[in-house]
């Protein structure tokens, strides 16, 4: 196998947040009836996670698992298991009507650190991100401006944005408008 | 003359000179000051020039509501023009130029038209320009753009300096308008511990309850807002914004907010404007009220002035207009401007008051030794540049028997109209207060949410109360209310206590004199920016025009920059009367967003440069890029035309990479084709439905090539499918389809066949796709090493997994060129890697990378379709000559049933065939073909066109595909396409297959 590299290898920039692509990240989309006991068992030993409700995201590092619709999760594993662990997840659901599916190089990964993170995506996803609404263990399926993202946080401080990969430098630079000196908003 | 006094001003700062320049002029102001004091404390009364008839105008109000005070403001890439000298706060090196005039202020030829004005009242444009018909387009129209529009367009050339950005906010209550209604208001909703966001679109809070006086629990009003601020700075459900106005209000309680962060200090770090889109369970509207202009004579004359702004510039900026006023007034509240005025030591020469008796203010005025005049009324203001003299008679009458005095600036008011606007935006409606004679805010029918429940609570003087004690109570009544809606329990408090001076009623008054001869109400200012008198309200209800919203487009009334703030009250109640009707009657106009103009680049947000659309971009995108890439858009996507090498012109590229594709080899970023994943117990029926040929039965290894209508039948997208396992398809679309295919399918699963036991996952993005292609495609893989990609282990429409050189792969066997060819899929992350390695290998092989130009002409070449060339939404598999691909077997496909209908089926419909130019050339694109006659508009007949023509290196000729009627009936015959060049191409029609008709090359 050749090196795999990430959309934007770990590009990064600071302003009144840190932005930095994260590199590659296993994902698997998995579709299925979530209410399955055989499809949360597939889930827990891939992830050791339960199974999320409705917005929840449950991630500890590299691994997790996030809510996407009532019938769809994103299965959050290390890049390189990724292969091992989709393989071991068809095989646990062969005998289920599930899907799933490697997008791991599908997706670019940004983590958005510091003390005005919240601020930088509240410029560009409609979502109500005070710490109030919205905290580590959740998720939202949202946009970044004008494309598709999903974000969860990793700390009180810290959220993980998923975009397409094709999007990666459209996010990447929207993340630096949004994040550029003396455009704090003072609100979260 | 205007000036600064030496004392007042509870705004500025005495100690921060502040210089800044007007058309080039050096001036001093002091930090706190507007553009618009500053330039009255240096005694620049004028400040602009009508937009029609171009007479001198000066600052009338000293707010959002001003008309006449616009400038060009900041130089450069930071010029932008009409902006309000009122809301445009003073700082160091501000440049500003007044506008509407030629060559300058002072002097203006355009002018001249004040003097044509009487052939030149309400209506003309639409009277005079209609006829002769072809003078529209070639004189009225550029004469007309020459001479309209107020300020200057920017200089084309130059790209706003600035940053901009969007803000998502989300609160339980939001309160627009920080006036004292808005901070009792906001206190009221937060005291009940909902999440209040509360915004004012001036730099001060607190309004102009401070300026207007009175106590507020027994203190002065000034230090009860101060008090107030600081206590809802301290709550931490309360966000509070300066300089943010709200600018409109939406559907399900969404509100534009717009904050002007940096226009105070230009070039300061971070964004300049800042939109915020609010999303409030309850709005509440603090907007305050705005006072009318009286309808006098000459009440444009620079130096006539609303009273409320008088005093504004009195206590706010320590500026008077004048040194010797005149006050004319139909109510109690202008004697509060006469009593700041003389107490700042300004003469007051006497109050005009239109009504018989007034208040106790009127009272305290003579005392002051103010000289009241009851039922009286400006006759006329003279002067040009600036008000000399006002003349004085009776209000009941036509204006004569005058008294003449001498003055340099008039105070008027003609009452108070609370600012309905936010109110309105989302329609909400109002109803006539006889008693102060203004529109409010209808508590009965509030603007609707989802729920079928009011959204918005009007507060204060936009609500209609006008005296400080009322306006506090209806605030803090109206912040309860707004918290209970939004789910909240608010406290049992008491508004507090607001005390002024008892005020005696008003009376309306439309024209001053009430029944003002034609000289004068020719002379009477409705609307100043756009030039609107009393007389063209009054001609277009003569000329049959009853509906108000007819009559401002007819008189343009209330349809300037201002959108009428100052004049539609007036404007109507002149048209009420015109029509012998009631005002109610009559109603408003509509009041739409934003309240005042917000900016294009806070529109925008972020959304510029390099962040104005996203590009999508392949895993390939940079190499591609160094690589000489011509870039063409396709979707959002940006995928390669041809890789042009230094010294060649693009249709070189495209030639020399078509030959090299048929002769050696070449390379193709596929990436951006749409790759789905069906999966499920029905996924084979599922397809079966969404293509028109049959999917489920193709063998587990195999590809079929298939084609997708709509449930009308019509082409939507094509593509190969290969079938992955017993339960699994993968289905290729086009480049432009993926998304929209994807959604197709998962609605047609999600609201027809949600019994249906299938999957699907786009994953489009996962692979990085090389279509390798040419005589030696073979011979380069086998290079690589790896998997058999020999004829036998891997035939055509065939796929298998494996591993090319150090790759793990997904290699089709499927050719869109006629040649031998394989499409190899690898993970996205070593796409570059990959494709590095094929050009590496490839080099002995004479390897190529190719463009979307050359793809095209392989394939038009080989008579292969294109969606969104062949196909134009109209267009049915049939008109393809795709009978082939339209299974018989099937008892549904999406498509079948319209296949069916009458015009499906006629044999006149335009027919797919190819097209050889007699003389070798090359039919311009999307050229149509004549036939015999005309049709009913004279145009000859239309019998067929173009959809694909190239220039075929290969075969050294022009080639073509088009739809021609009974086209494949009439091989050989030729036609002719008129190109819009002049020339006329004769085409024969031919097989749409040029080359390789047996498909030997693709099957080596």
């Amino acid at each position: 196998m050749s090196e795999p590299i990430s959309a934007l290898n770990h590009a990064s920039y600071d302003g009144i947040a840190k932005v930095q692509e994260c590199g590659l990240q296993g994902m698997i989309t998995l579709r299925g009836d979530l209410s399955d006991k055989v499809l949360a068992k597939a889930v827990k030993d891939a992830t050791g996670q339960k199974m999320p409700g409705q917005r929840e995201a449950f991630v500890d590092g590299e691994s997790g698992v996030c809510w996407m619709s009532p019938d769809e999760l994103l299965v959050l594993v290390p890049y390189v298991e990724v292969e091992a662990k989709l393989a071991a997840m068809t095989n646990a659901l062969s005998g289920t009507h599930a899907l799933a599916v490697n997008v791991s190089d599908a997706r670019a990964v940004f983590s958005i650190s510091g003390s005005s993170a919240r601020e930088v995506l509240g410029k560009l996803a409609p979502v109500e991100l005070s710490s109030k609404a919205f905290q580590p263990g959740q998720i939202r399926r949202s946009r970044l401006a004008q494309v598709a993202g999903a974000f969860w946080m990793d700390d009180d401080q810290t959220l993980r944005v998923v975009c397409f990969r094709s999007a990666a430098d459209y996010v990447f630079n929207l993340l630096k408008v949004a994040a550029q000196p003396g455009s704090e908003v003072g609100v979260y | 003359m205007s000036t600064r006094l030496a004392k007042q001003g509870r705004l500025i700062d005495r100690s921060k000179q502040v210089t800044f320049t007007f058309n080039g002029t050096s001036m001093q102001g002091y930090e706190g000051d507007t553009l618009a004091s500053a330039l009255l404390a240096n005694d620049q009364m004028m400040m602009g020039r009508s937009f029609k008839y171009h007479r001198p105008r000066g600052v009338v109000a000293s707010g959002a509501e001003e008309p006449n005070a616009l400038v060009g403001l900041g130089q450069g890439n930071r010029f932008e023009p009409n902006q309000r000298a009122t809301t445009t706060e003073l700082f160091n090196g501000l440049t500003s130029v007044s506008q509407n005039h030629w060559p300058n202020l002072e002097f203006d030829i355009g002018a001249v038209n004040t003097h044509l004005s009487r052939f030149l009242p309400a209506g003309f444009y639409y009277k005079m320009f209609i006829h002769p018909k072809p003078f529209w387009k070639h004189v009225y129209e550029p004469f007309i753009r020459q001479s309209a529009g107020l300020g200057k367009a920017p200089d084309k050339d130059n790209r706003d300096a600035d940053t901009y950005e969007h803000f998502y906010a989300f609160t339980d209550v939001l309160v627009i308008g920080g006036g004292v209604a808005g901070l009792q208001a906001a206190k009221a909703a937060a005291q009940s511990g909902a999440k209040v966001m509360l915004i004012e679109q001036t730099a001060h809070w607190g309004g102009r309850a401070p300026v207007d006086g009175g106590t507020i629990d027994n203190e002065p009003v000034d230090k009860f807002v101060e008090q107030l601020v600081s206590e809802l700075e301290t709550m931490g459900n309360v966000t509070m914004r300066s300089r943010c106005m709200g600018a409109g209000v939406y559907d399900h309680g969404y509100v534009l907010g717009y904050e002007r962060l940096n226009d105070h200090k230009p070039g300061t770090q971070g964004p300049r404007h800042r939109l915020w889109r609010i999303r409030a369970k309850q709005v509440v509207t603090a907007t305050g009220a705005i006072e009318r202009p009286l309808s006098f004579a000459g009440n444009d004359v620079p130096g006539v002035m609303l009273a409320s702004a008088m005093r504004d510039y009195v206590v706010n900026w320590g500026v008077t207009p004048g040194e010797r006023v005149i006050v004319a007034t139909n109510n109690d509240d202008a004697y509060r401007t006469a009593i700041i005025l003389k107490q700042a030591g300004v003469d007051v020469l006497r109050v005009i008051d239109a009504r018989a008796a007034a208040g106790p203010l009127a009272e305290e005025a003579r005392q002051l030794g103010i000289r009241v005049d009851p039922g009286k009324a400006i006759a006329k203001v003279k002067g040009g540049k600036r008000v000399k003299k006002v003349a004085i008679c009776n209000q009941e009458g036509i204006g004569g028997a005058r008294e003449e005095v001498e003055c340099d600036a008039v105070a008027m008011s003609g009452g108070w109209s609370p600012v309905v606007h936010m109110w309105s935006h989302c329609g909400g409606k109002l109803i006539w207060d006889d008693a102060n004679a203004h529109f409010r805010p209808d508590p009965a029918r509030p603007p609707l949410g989802a729920n079928g429940e009011g959204f918005v609570v009007a507060a204060g003087a936009s609500n209609g109360p006008l005296a400080l004690g009322d306006v506090l109570t209806d605030a803090h009544a109206a912040g309860k209310a707004a918290a209970k809606a939004a789910g909240f329990k608010p406290k049992n408090t008491k508004a507090p206590a607001g005390e002024t001076t008892q005020e005696a009623a008003m009376q309306a008054v439309w024209l001053m004199p009430a029944n003002a001869d034609v000289q004068l109400r020719m002379k009477s200012w409705l609307d100043f920016q756009n030039d609107v008198k009393v007389s063209d309200v009054q001609l277009a209800a003569r000329e049959g025009y009853e509906s108000v919203e007819h009559t401002k487009r007819y008189t343009t009334l209330g349809m300037a920059t201002d959108q009428g703030k100052l004049s539609n009250i007036n404007g109507l109640a002149i048209l009420a009367d015109a029509l012998e009707s009631e005002i109610p009657k009559v109603g408003t106009t509509t009041f739409r967003p934003p309240y005042t103009p917000i900016s294009m680049g806070a529109i925008g947000g972020e959304a510029r440069g390099e962040v104005f659309q996203p590009i999508r971009q392949t895993p390939m995108h940079d190499w591609h890029d160094e690589n000489g890439a011509d870039w063409e858009p396709v979707g959002h996507w940006r995928r390669t035309y041809a890789y042009v090498r230094p010294g060649e012109s693009v249709h070189d590229a495209v030639n020399r990479e078509v030959k090299n594709t048929r002769e050696n080899l070449g390379l193709l970023d596929a990436s951006t084709l749409g790759k789905l994943i069906v999966k499920g117990p029905d996924a084979g029926k599922f397809l079966d439905m969404m293509y028109t040929n049959m999917m489920s039965t193709l063998k587990v290894g195999k590809c079929r090539y298939g084609l997708m209508c709509s449930e009308n039948g019509f082409l939507i997208d094509d593509g190969v499918v290969a079938r992955i396992d017993e339960d699994t398809w993968l289905c290729h679309t086009t480049t432009g389809g993926a998304e929209r295919i994807h959604g197709h399918m998962e609605e047609w699963l999600q609201t027809e066949w949600w019994d249906w036991k299938v999957y699907v996952a786009n994953v489009t993005e996962q692979y990085a796709q090389v279509a390798v292609v040419g005589p030696n495609a073979r011979k380069v893989l086998e290079k690589l090493g790896g998997m058999d990609v020999g004829k036998e282990a891997l035939p055509f429409m065939e796929w298998r997994d494996g591993k090319i050189g150090d790759f793990d792969c997904r290699a089709y066997r499927i050719s869109f060129s006629g040649e031998l060819s394989y499409e190899i899929a690898v993970p996205a992350s070593q796409g570059q890697a990959f494709w590095n390695a094929l050009m590496e290998a490839g080099k002995e092989f004479g390897v190529m990378p190719y463009g979307t130009e050359c793809l095209h002409i392989l394939r038009a070449e080989k008579g292969f379709i294109m969606i969104g060339d062949e196909t134009d939404g109209t267009v049915i598999p049939q008109d393809l000559g795709l009978h082939w691909a339209l299974s018989k077997k099937k008892e549904d496909y999406l498509g079948k049933r319209a296949h069916l209908r009458s015009h499906m089926a006629d044999p006149d419909r335009w027919k797919l065939v190819g097209l050889e130019t007699v003389d070798g050339s090359v039919i311009p694109d999307g050229a149509y073909a004549v036939g015999e006659g005309v049709n009913a508009n004279g145009q000859r007949n239309m019998i067929g066109r173009v959809t694909s023509t190239y220039y075929s290196a290969n075969l050294g000729k022009g080639i073509a595909m088009g739809l021609v009627k009974h086209g494949p009936d009439r091989m050989g015959e030729i036609i002719e396409f008129p190109g819009t060049d002049g020339k006329t191409y004769k085409a024969k029609i031919v097989d749409p297959i040029f080359y390789d008709k047996d498909g030997e090359k693709q099957n080596v």
